[in-house]
């Protein structure tokens, strides 16, 4: 086939990307989860978003644009010939909550990483999810000197749907960390609708 | 490195040379619409060496397909001055570009069981 833009020059079927977001609280062990399930170097990239301001007078005719750049946690994973997994760590602080909506876009799913200590913190993302209709299991990363907490404490204390899985994990463990997207791509066929 | 004069943007060490923003000649906006899950990959019609030194970068990359995140993290560039400069090399025809399909079914089930079987070899 001649290089016509759409396909490998070495003739391969470029791979498909599967997207899946990786959130929770500030400090939840976001960024610890990507580098442990990621065959690549764990990579931070960051993404300049453009606002136009909105209610300013526009005199110049250039318009009054304002950029913000966000450090995004990237990892990746080659399933096989044809899929590759992407991971994002989405954005902590609240300020960047604008990015979400962009992130999620064509995501299957999400991991929502709960912290022991501070459960509350997982919320905004819990809320986030549920309003947008993206399947998530919650994770809960057991930290030192955290209360432990069984999975049945973490649903009432979350207030989860009893559809949600939860599992026990630690972040910074790459079989614990990669079982935990086994279960979430579990939720996600069992919830996938049966074609006919 | 004999070029080394002529690769700016990846001294460590040193940190950038250059200014993020002056690696795409101060343009801000790239011409295509490029996603951070865009795969970009070199079509083998320019090599690096015919192309000024940060575009040749970015092409030496490319010889994988290579998503625009993975792109941006390795060159520590934002993601937009790396959109800027893989909007140049799909003009010059250097790239080839898939971007995701933003109606992509995320309840495939084909896609999903080779999800779970790609992650549970992992383990
Ligand atoms: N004990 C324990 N510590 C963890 C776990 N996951 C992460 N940590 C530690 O918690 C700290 C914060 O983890 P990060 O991965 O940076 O958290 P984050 O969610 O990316 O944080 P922000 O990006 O700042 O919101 C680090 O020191 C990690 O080593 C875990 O599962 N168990
Ligand atoms: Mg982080």
């Amino acid at each position: 086939m001649a290089y016509n833009g759409d396909s490998d020059p070495r003739g391969d079927p470029v791979p498909t990307a599967v997207k899946l977001l990786v959130a929770g609280g500030f400090g939840a062990g976001k960024t610890t989860f990507v580098a442990s399930v990621s065959e690549i170097e764990p990579l931070t990239t960051e993404e300049t978003i453009t606002t136009a301001s909105i209610g300013t007078d526009d005199l110049t005719g250039v318009g009054d644009k304002q950029t913000t750049t966000v450090a995004l946690d990237f990892g990746r994973i080659t399933l096989d010939a044809q899929y590759i997994l992407y991971l994002f760590g989405t954005p902590g602080q609240d300020r960047f909550w604008f990015m979400w909506n962009e992130l999620s876009e064509g995501a299957f799913g999400a991991v929502v990483l709960a912290d022991t200590r501070r459960l509350e913190d997982c919320f905004p993302s819990l809320d986030f999810f549920e309003r947008r209709g993206t399947p998530f299991i919650v994770a809960v990363n057991e930290f030192d000197g955290g209360h432990r907490y069984g999975p049945e404490e973490v649903r009432a204390a979350l207030d989860l749907d009893p559809g949600v899985p939860i599992v026990l994990c630690d972040a910074r463990d790459t079989r614990s960390a990669t079982s935990a997207l086994v279960t979430l791509t579990k939720h996600l066929i069992s919830v996938a609708p049966t074609t006919v | 490195m004999a070029d080394s004069a002529e690769r700016p943007l990846l001294d460590d060490d040193a940190g950038p040379l250059v200014r993020p923003y002056m690696a795409s000649g101060g343009r801000t906006a790239p011409t295509a619409s490029l996603d951070l899950l865009t795969l970009v990959w070199a079509t083998g019609r320019l090599g690096p060496t015919q192309l000024e030194a940060e575009l040749g970068e970015v092409l030496l990359l490319c010889r994988e397909p290579i998503s625009v995140a993975e792109v941006a993290a390795h060159l520590r560039l934002p993601a937009m001055v790396v959109k800027v400069l893989l909007s140049d090399l799909l003009d010059l025809g250097a790239v080839g570009l898939l971007s995701p399909d933003p109606a992509v079914d995320t309840t495939d089930r084909t896609v999903l069981e080779a999800l779970l079987n790609g992650l549970q070899r992992r383990l």
